[in-house]
């Protein structure tokens, strides 16, 4: 059976790059209306963040996978 | 005259780009996924009522957090932030840490050997058919009645964050819950509750911590909110001597004995909503540690959901106000604070999974409802009362229908809800009237051998008449609350607080009165129900770390270092 943590590890891991994915592009395209703290970025750095975890979930908990 | 909610259509406070709405979408697809897959699963009535009693001391402890935190009560509390400062917490530490360790150490052993699916199924083995078919009827009712109210609500918060059609909003939601329980039963509701609890971390947290750096630390929200609002807006313990020193009006008598000692006892330990997740743990260890887990996480949900209402008192440029204020200026209500906090920090991308978080929070919640609705109607009504022959294929196939009709009528309770804005009012009063007895029935129960049948029957009975009665009187004569809340300074959450008190106290009273004068069981009957006669289980010879009661002690002594640092 397929563990829980992977299907949390799939939806951290698709989450992150999508926020990250939006974050870089406003970086190369700034929003005429900018969020407050615009400049520290959030979306890029958070979205890397969820993106390490979500990988690390769905490597760890991958269907088929023995655990030492 | 009471004007529809559907006739009420602020302008919408965020525009979601396409990757919000991808991101949105993928959520969607992402639990009906988890459904389909799980399907298979739930073939027998232990996989599809309580998830194969399989379920591991991390999963059901997050499940059991997560069926608690809707999007209702992240949004609602934010605002009670907003509205009455850092008092508001007292309703995730005091008034649930205490009762979750005392789940975990005193009655999860009680409800785990007992092998009973059910709370209302705990009350027939103790006290027979009458007890159970109250407190079932009453369960059963009142979960649908609740969940469509909170259908009606996750429609309207949609309708005001992001403009989406309230029927679409209803129907979208009730479906995806109906397909997902439906297939996959409680181990499907499970899953999606723990998926929904990263999903409200990862979608809030950015919030407070924003928040904090652009409020310039927590020493500096402080003096902002002293200036904005009031310096008793940060303290939690120090206004509570008495009702006109905190901005809730409410004493320390009713937070630490109505609240904490009664309305969170009971919600925790008897609330067939959240008890059911732990129930389906795989041992007596994992069904110990499981309330123990939530109780760790819970004491830092304020972080989410209280931090963002005192920085919405500190950083946003528009003042809030009352509902009723609201619906009739235009201006953004205390309940706005969250989402309006969620726009002002989070860009694309961030903001669609903020706006997913709160999704989540309003499907799970509905789930949990279902599923325990499912549970308790085709174990403690259909099968002791209507047909109790059938086959174990036959109930989890009246488990599936059952599914299907409570989805049903939480939406037919959602449309009437939006035609009788009231009623959200009187079913969220009714809901209450039975927390507070049922705990004093079920903990004599299972603490006093002498308590028996009639005296649980008839105290749960009073109990919950008694609270019935209380709630009226103030509701015909407002200056009643005085007397209820032995204060004419106190305000209306006073009234919810000493009303549970009562009503406890008169379900004590009579069960006692009652047992005394009826003939008791004898110990053989009570053995495995009641303290003094079970062996209790033991979770084994493990390390000392390993032992729920380390762990419980360690949530306790982190609980009273927060309450010293923000007394």
């Amino acid at each position: 059976m397929v563990s829980i943590w992977f299907f949390i590890g799939i939806s951290l891991l698709v989450n992150g790059l999508l926020i990250l994915g939006a974050g870089v592009y406003e970086i190369w395209h700034p929003p005429a209306e900018q969020v407050v703290l615009y400049s520290l970025h959030a979306s890029v750095w958070w979205g890397a963040l969820m993106t390490v975890i979500g990988a690390a979930y769905c490597y760890y908990f991958k269907p088929g996978r023995k655990k030492a | 005259m009471t004007i529809p909610y559907a006739l009420i259509v602020p302008t919408r406070l965020v525009h979601l780009s396409a990757v919000d709405v991808v991101i949105v979408v993928f959520y969607f697809a992402l639990v009906l996924a988890i459904g389909f897959y799980l399907r298979g699963r739930a073939n027998t009535g232990e996989d599809f009522f309580m998830a194969g009693r399989e379920m591991t001391a991390w999963v059901a402890g997050l499940s059991f957090l997560s069926a608690n935190l809707g999007a209702l009560e992240l949004m609602g509390w934010a605002g009670s932030a907003y509205q009455y400062g850092i008092l508001a917490t007292h309703w995730y530490w005091i008034g649930a840490i205490p009762a979750m360790l005392f789940l975990a150490l005193v009655m999860m052993p009680f409800y785990y050997i007992s092998k009973t699916h059910s709370v209302p199924g705990y009350l027939k083995l103790r006290f027979g058919e009458p007890a159970r078919a109250v407190s079932a009827v009453s369960f059963a009712f009142m979960t649908v009645l609740m969940s469509g109210v909170n259908m009606f609500a996750m429609a309207k918060v949609m309708q005001i964050v992001l403009g989406w059609d309230i029927n679409f909003s209803i129907w979208v939601s009730s479906l995806t819950v109906a397909v997902y329980v439906t297939l996959g039963g409680l181990r499907s509701a499970i899953f999606n509750e723990v998926l929904q609890f990263f999903l409200i971390w990862a979608g809030a947290l950015l919030i407070p911590i924003l928040g904090l750096y652009e409020a310039g630390g927590w020493s500096n929200l402080k003096l902002q909110i002293a200036q904005r609002a009031s310096d008793q807006y940060v303290h939690l313990w120090s206004g509570l001597g008495s009702f006109t020193d905190n901005p809730m009006g409410i004493n320390w008598i009713g937070i630490v004995f109505g609240l904490a000692a009664v309305i969170s006892m009971g919600y925790w330990t008897t609330d067939f909503l959240v008890v059911q997740r732990i129930l389906a743990a795989k041992d007596i260890r994992s069904a110990e540690m499981a309330p123990i887990i939530g109780a760790g996480f819970k004491m830092f949900v304020p972080l989410i959901v209280i931090l963002p209402g005192l920085l919405g008192l500190a950083v946003l440029p528009m003042k809030l106000v009352p509902e009723s204020v609201a619906a009739a200026t235009g201006m953004h209500s205390y309940n706005d604070v969250l989402p309006l906090m969620l726009a002002r920090y989070c860009g694309p991308g961030l903001l669609g999974l903020g706006i997913t978080a709160l999704i989540a929070g309003f499907m799970s919640g509905m789930a949990g409802n279902v599923s325990a609705f499912t549970t308790v109607w085709t174990y403690d009504i259909y099968r002791p009362l209507i047909n109790s022959k059938g086959t174990d294929h036959h109930y989890v196939n009246m488990g599936r229908w059952t599914t299907v009709i409570g989805v049903l009528i939480s939406v037919g309770t959602a449309y009437l809800v939006m035609q009788f804005a009231s009623i959200m009012d009187y079913v969220q009063a009714l809901f209450s009237f039975f927390i507070a007895p049922l705990f004093g029935t079920v903990i004599l129960g299972m603490l006093w051998k002498r308590a028996t049948g009639p005296g649980g029957f008839l105290g749960l009975l009073c109990g919950t008449l008694s609270s019935i009665g209380m709630w009226a009187w103030v509701k015909a004569d407002p200056s009643a609350l005085r007397y209820v809340a032995l204060s004419p300074h106190a305000k209306a959450l006073a009234q919810d607080m000493f009303q549970a008190l009562w009503s406890f106290l008169v379900c004590v009273i009579v069960t006692v009165v009652v047992s005394l004068a009826t003939k008791p069981k004898t110990d053989t009957e009570l053995t495995g129900l009641v303290y003094g006669l079970t062996t209790v289980p033991s979770v084994g010879d493990i390390p000392v770390y390993q032992k729920p009661i380390f762990w419980a002690g360690v949530v306790a002594l982190v609980f009273l270092i927060l309450n010293l640092i923000f007394w």
